[in-house]
């Protein structure tokens, strides 16, 4: 774990965004990963973003209504 | 197959021109399904920038009637789905963005981990199960937090967080630095998660 400078649940906390947004490198992927599997703090936190992620997304998800659909056929060029 | 010098020069120009039409048709047609493949996500996201529902239908209507308009200038074998959306999102700025309240200024909490420690926080002499405190939001709580986003921040976080956009799409769509994208996205998210945390502790 020698590339956590201080605390190392402060920089894992700086890597829960990028982390969930899968944007890290490989290195900071790992580093973040086996801190993750030694500490339940950090892991419970993580899980928590996740899931408020997914609820956020499936709260605000709406279907398409199906005239709505037809009418966008209908803008089609006639052939 | 036919040489060029046993046809007619006239009709192997009108020939040409059939061909081209024919193979022009056939491209937009393509197109125009490929378009429509995508519009449930459109209209997923247009739903959320707009304040009802037949505005967000008006705005899917005409991001679709441009879209189909100007399918010659969409470059085959790029991004159909970003193209869209930028279709979108301009004509949603377009459209007037009605008077913003003025972006909630509280201070923003430092820590990333803010909201599981405030509902942990309310939640301490009931079951500390930190999967029960996102059951207490309703659904209309999220879509109410995510509506009082400022625009800037909410566009950019239904296009990294509801469209799946990488931060580079998002950049492009929004015609923004990525660095913009970042750091909109980030604060948008802590905005979105002090409204909920307010409202979930007052429901507790």
């Amino acid at each position: 774990m020698s590339g956590f400078a201080f605390d190392p649940c402060d920089k894992c906390e700086q890597m829960m965004q990028p982390y969930l947004d899968r944007v890290l490198t490989d290195v900071e992927l790992a580093e973040a990963e086996s801190h993750l599997d030694g500490c339940d703090y950090c892991a419970r936190r993580y899980r928590f973003e996740e899931d408020f992620r997914r609820f956020v997304r499936q709260a605000v998800a709406v279907p398409m209504p199906p005239e709505l659909k037809e009418k966008l056929r209908a803008l089609r060029t006639p052939l | 197959m036919k040489t060029a010098a046993t046809v007619e020069p006239v009709s192997d120009t009108s020939e040409g021109a059939a061909r081209q039409l024919a193979t022009d048709a056939r491209d937009r047609v393509r197109f125009e399904e490929e378009a429509l493949g995508l519009s449930d996500q459109v209209y997923g996201v247009a739903r959320r920038l707009a304040g009802s529902r037949e505005e967000a239908e008006d705005l899917v209507q005409e991001t679709f009637a441009r879209a189909f308009r100007s399918w010659r200038s969409f470059q085959p074998g790029t991004n159909l789905r970003a193209w869209l959306f930028r279709i979108l999102t301009n004509l949603n700025i377009d459209r007037g963005r009605r008077i913003q309240r003025t972006p909630d200024m509280q201070p923003l909490e430092e820590s990333d981990y803010f909201l599981y420690n405030k509902l942990e926080e309310s939640a301490a002499d009931q079951n500390p199960d930190e999967r029960r405190v996102v059951e207490r939001l309703s659904q209309n709580d999220a879509v109410v937090a995510l509506a009082e986003l400022p625009h800037d921040f909410r566009d950019v976080v239904l296009l990294v967080d509801l469209a799946d956009f990488t931060y580079s799409d998002a950049a492009q769509i929004l015609d923004i630095p990525i660095g913009t994208v970042m750091s909109r996205l980030h604060r948008g998210r802590r905005i979105l998660k002090g409204h909920l945390a307010e409202t979930a502790v007052e429901q507790s």
